[in-house]
């Protein structure tokens, strides 16, 4: 078993000697779980927001629907998009299997409904307190989604973190659909993954140290972003 | 306010479609279906890049357990393929989604086990015999349960040694080789692994290798062509050089001058 400090040195090791392998994966694993993150922002906000909004039949089972694909299990999100690209399904003729493109798709099917049901929840509350004033100014349920997501701004910063928490940490789904090709599909996960089972725990464990001070690093910019934010509202 | 939402939402949308939209990198590569034993030795790294620098093609490995292996070059999803189960590629070439298999290169597998040897296999004169002591001894055995082609393999053991796998000490893991001799350090349990895995495994623990030479132990790997009609998408003239180069003499050098720590660990056999 190698000790706690030899994983440290190597993650020390590995991040001082700007390893060229170890930043290509790194880059990628950035690449690849921001543009799914920003992309179910995109969508997610707005569409959280509207079932905050509007009552219509069904509504309650999309609710639950949406709160418990928050549990899907990433191997099964990846076993559907690889489905779904493979040569043999529906949109293989993309030739997209074993691309990044294909990873960004999966956690983007992970991603989307943890932003979705939690922004549903924020712009729920903050439609409750200030649901008078906003009627009172005569806005339409379609003009306040807009107004509502820029109120709880400072909320659902942590909603995408959450989000971003979720993609990067996932292995299952990029594992499938990225195939892990070295040079080309190899993420921060999946090369732990790798190296785990070659039995190099100590390069393992030092990745994982990598790639937490990685997420630790965008949250923490999150962080003072929203702080500045903050005192700047008073 | 609400202009400033949809500004950050477009902004965001923009910014993730450019991060995802980056260059797919056009130059010539073929998708290689393989099994984790080729990949985590590290045998690819040292032989692709010659053929790469002779062809100019590149060979992007997916590793994965033979049955998946085949799975994926059943949908049409690799241009070629590189495993190790002699029955299960004649099959799949039988079935037409293949045109041509061919040997390329064979090791062998080994049994590993606690340093101890609790059933005494060091000492059993066949790989039926140390298989019987096993399943006598009621000592746990890590099998990989994955329908890879060494599990195939292992499985065809058991028959050979007229043993039922099954029971307490009998425990399917469902894992890669890797995974499986993590396993097996962790319970010090025997465990069935190819050479190449296993001279390349960093974590050993109380592990050790126990027994080998059988020749019932023999681990041919084949190539197969695969069928252009059923798959025209695929790149059959670069795969069909890949499949070539690996059967030439210069493929076949390459496979036999790779080494790890001083063992070669694949022996090149194409006729």
């Amino acid at each position: 078993m190698p000790s706690d400090t030899s994983a440290l040195n190597t993650a020390l090791s590995l991040i001082l000697g700007f390893d060229p392998a170890l930043m290509e994966i790194v880059a990628l694993s950035l690449r690849v779980s921001l543009a799914a993150v920003l992309m179910a922002a995109v969508v997610g906000l707005p569409l959280g927001a509207a079932l905050a909004l509007w009552r219509f039949p069904g509504h309650g089972a999309l609710v639950v629907a949406l709160n418990a694909l928050m549990g899907l299990p990433p191997v099964v999100a990846g076993l559907c998009v690889y489905l779904l690209l493979s040569r043999a399904g529906p949109l293989g003729e993309l030739g997209l299997l074993f691309t990044p493109t294909a990873m960004i798709v999966a956690q983007l099917v992970l991603v989307l409904p943890i932003i979705a049901a939690l922004a549903r929840q924020q712009v729920e509350e903050l439609h409750l307190e200030y649901r008078e004033q906003l009627t009172s100014l005569g806005l339409s349920r379609l003009r306040m989604i807009p107004t509502l997501l820029w109120d709880a701004r400072l909320g659902l910063v942590t909603v995408i973190l959450a989000g971003f928490g979720r993609a990067s940490a996932e292995v299952g789904a990029v594992m499938i659909v990225g195939g892990n090709i070295d040079g080309v599909t190899r993420m921060m996960t999946t090369a732990i993954v790798l190296e785990t089972s070659k039995g190099n725990l100590a390069l393992a464990l030092g990745l994982g140290i990598v790639l937490l001070g990685l997420v630790a690093l965008v949250n923490a910019i999150a962080y003072v972003v929203g702080e500045t934010a903050r005192r700047r509202l008073g | 306010m609400h202009h400033k939402a949809r500004i950050a939402l477009t902004a965001a949308g923009l910014m993730g479609l450019s991060m995802a939209a980056q260059a797919q990198d056009g130059e010539s590569y073929i998708t290689l279906a393989s099994t984790t034993s080729t990949e985590n030795s590290g045998l690819f790294d040292a032989i692709i890049p010659q053929f790469t620098d002779k062809t100019g093609i590149e060979v992007r490995v997916v590793a994965v357990g033979t049955g998946q292996a085949f799975e994926i070059a059943r949908r049409g999803d690799a241009d070629s393929l590189l495993v190790h189960d002699t029955a299960g590629e004649e099959k799949f070439v039988e079935e037409g989604y293949g045109t041509e298999r061919a040997n390329v290169m064979y090791n062998d597998f080994v049994l590993i086990g606690p340093g101890g040897d609790p059933a005494g296999i060091a000492d059993a004169e066949t790989v039926a015999e140390a298989m019987q002591l096993i399943a006598e001894s009621g000592a746990p055995f890590a099998s990989r349960g994955d329908d890879s082609g060494t599990n195939r393999a292992e499985l065809r053991l058991w028959d050979a040694a007229d043993v039922e796998a099954e029971g307490d000490w009998y425990r399917e893991l469902g894992s890669g080789m890797g995974p499986t001799l993590n396993t097996a350090a962790g319970m010090d349990a025997y465990v069935m692994s190819d050479r190449a895995t296993w001279v390349a495994f960093d974590n050993p623990q109380n592990l050790e290798l126990l027994f080998e030479g059988d020749d019932a132990l023999f681990n041919q790997y084949g190539s197969i062509l695969i069928d252009a009609e059923r798959h025209p998408h695929l790149k059959h003239d670069q795969a069909e050089q890949w499949h070539e180069w690996l059967l030439s003499d210069a493929g076949q050098q390459a496979i036999g001058e790779f080494e790890v720590q001083g063992q070669q660990l694949f022996f090149p056999n194409a006729e």
